[in-house]
């Protein structure tokens, strides 16, 4: 049952030889066995998850049920869930018992899905390891001495291990993408504007897009079904037809041989230059060899504005993240300073005491490059850097279908080695964030291992809207090879 | 560019955060290492590229002008940290 795909749990919900009872119970269990080593639950509510889990079994009694009916679901704790305490990883919102759910949380529980528990997190999403959060960090279920990632590192650690089936998570500048490939699992960032940011709290509101984690691309697709859609309520959600990313999975018997027969993978050569690991480069080199094997054609490709995506990323992230913070003031909901002077006063060390080093760090730069005088030096001129960055996409799609490369510089790396430099981790972004900056969907799935035995990611990058593109190439990857189903020691 | 300490000051200010002035002078060197990385902008030539807002290019949708929230104030003032008659505390503005 650890590595049986969403499909698979599914038939068997369906054939009634198991509840989605058994199912939610075999996973709190499983929680229970892990979760205190790896750290990458941060709230579980069992009576709660087996209430929805007997009103799914009741649905599919009744013949109601639809895919994700009755399967358990580990949700970032950024979605906001009724009832659920949802803390963004922060003190400020220790205490936070959510009054509504989530578009996402709607649409996963109109589905019948059951919310398994909420995951930890960097701080508000602002991270590249699971660390800043208030709850202590994530632990990598491959090796516990590492990092699983960030900012979704819970949501990561929690299918790694197989506490979870699949989980949700949320990307601003790689925060699906890197813990996916830091610990071995699958996931997708989608076309910005296709996932409502509805009740997801906002970290940088152009950039922030919510998505699956899943094992397999195929379990992906079945949960973008669910989660994508219109929502008049987040004023960026898109307006279109509804896709069936399942059917984009398949290719037709006659290509059996050769099913990404005429794909065009476009290699970006700045995504190969200094800074990436000898390691992470043999495993995706071996992938590409795999999808040549597969049919598609390799073709070498430039983006020449990459290198700017970090520093640009790091203007225009922390600049809507200090609008958007703005709101955590002590009055409405979440932390209040104990003690405390003139409501000025009362603002100052309430966000003092309630956000952490990051959180502050980042609200501080994004202050700055707001501030009178320098709007034009910073925001302005990040957001004509982010109009290049998005022009060399477009370029690159006149010779390509599909774009990839790693996910991540390197490995997982160790816990506390990078905490106390931030520019050094703010640098691990550097292949993730122009996907977020141009607003285009991307995936990874695992591809190899590293040193030490630890997972390596295989970047996919597509065009406006190439979700199902994606989703094919890298379940074809898939059902050719069985990265995605290897499983971390001590776990099974 | 190299932010100063009163600068640091003046922008925890600006950002509602009470800083002590051993925060201060922590934050100081992370955030001139952090600009550091951020000034490699500049030396891009961005002349006449007009600035990207957003990941679509899309337009800002209008509604009908009509009430479509319902009244959920005792719920959401349930996990308010100080109420009373309907009413968010804070301390006195106004002498």
């Amino acid at each position: 049952m650890l590595n049986a795909s969403l499909k698979q749990l599914s038939a068997l919900l369906a054939q009634k030889k198991l509840s989605s009872v058994e199912l939610t119970q075999f996973h709190l269990d499983r929680v229970a066995r892990f979760n205190p080593e790896l750290n990458a639950f941060l709230t579980v509510d069992a009576e709660r998850s087996l209430a929805q889990a007997r009103a799914a079994d009741a649905l599919i009694a009744a013949g109601k049920a639809q895919p994700l009916t009755g399967i358990p679901l580990a949700h970032k704790d950024i979605f906001c869930a009724k009832g659920w305490r949802t803390t963004c990883g922060s003190k400020m919102l220790a205490n936070f018992v959510s009054p509504y759910d989530a578009h996402v949380v709607e649409q996963l529980n109109a589905a019948g899905a059951v919310i398994l528990g909420k995951t930890n997190m960097d701080e508000f999403a602002m991270g590249s390891s699971s660390e800043t959060g208030f709850w202590g960090p994530v632990k990598n279920p491959w090796d516990p001495a590492r990092v699983a990632g960030g900012s979704s590192g819970g949501s990561a650690a929690a299918v790694a291990a197989r506490m979870a089936p699949a989980a949700i998570g949320t990307d601003t500048g790689g925060s699906i993408r890197q813990p996916a490939a830091l610990t071995g699992i699958s996931g997708l960032k989608p076309t910005y504007g296709v996932v409502s940011r509805y009740g997801m709290i906002a970290y940088a509101s152009s950039l922030d897009q919510g998505g699956p984690m899943a094992k397999s691309a195929e379990d992906l697709a079945l949960m973008l079904n669910v989660m994508a859609g219109f929502d008049a309520r987040d004023s960026t959600s898109l307006e279109r037809p509804a896709e069936d990313y399942t059917r984009a999975l398949e290719v037709s018997a006659t290509d059996s041989d050769k099913p990404l027969a005429g794909l065009r993978i476009g290699v970006p050569k700045e995504y190969f230059g200094d800074g990436l690991a000898v390691d992470v480069a043999v495993a995706v080199e071996a992938a590409l060899a795999q999808f040549e094997k597969l049919g598609a054609k390799r073709v070498a490709i430039s983006l020449p504005n990459s290198g700017l995506s970090v520093p640009a990323y790091y203007v225009i992230a922390p600049a809507e993240a200090s609008s958007n913070l703005s709101r955590f003031d002590g009055v409405r909901y979440g932390y209040r300073a104990p003690e405390y002077g003139d409501l000025a006063d009362m603002y100052r060390k309430t966000r003092a005491q309630g956000f952490g080093a990051e959180v502050k760090r980042r609200i501080l730069i994004g202050t700055y490059v707001l501030s009178h005088g320098y709007y034009d030096a910073y925001y302005l001129k990040a957001q004509k850097i982010r109009r290049l960055i998005a022009r060399d996409f477009t370029q690159a799609y006149k010779q390509c279908d599909l774009i990839m490369g790693p996910t991540s510089p390197s490995v997982a790396f160790g816990l506390d080695s990078m905490l106390s430099d931030p520019v050094q981790m703010y640098l691990l972004d550097i292949y993730t964030t122009a996907a977020n900056l141009a607003g285009l969907p991307a995936m990874s799935i695992p591809c190899g291992f590293g040193e030490g035995g630890l997972p390596v990611g295989l970047q996919l990058v597509g065009d406006y809207f190439a979700e199902g593109k994606m989703l094919r190439a890298a379940h074809q990857y898939q059902l050719a090879t069985d990265w995605h189903l290897r499983q971390p020691a001590g776990t099974e | 560019m190299s932010l100063s300490m009163p600068e640091v000051k003046r922008i925890a200010w600006l950002a509602r955060i009470e800083i002590s002035d051993a925060e201060a002078a922590a934050a100081q060197g992370q955030l001139n290492d952090i600009f550091k990385l951020i000034e490699q902008m500049q030396s891009v030539d961005t002349e006449g590229v007009e600035p990207m807002a957003h990941g679509q290019d899309v337009v800002q949708r209008l509604r009908e002008d009509r009430v479509t929230e319902i009244d959920q104030h005792a719920l959401y003032q349930s996990i308010a940290p100080q109420v009373e008659n309907g009413l968010y505390l804070v301390p006195k503005v106004i002498e």
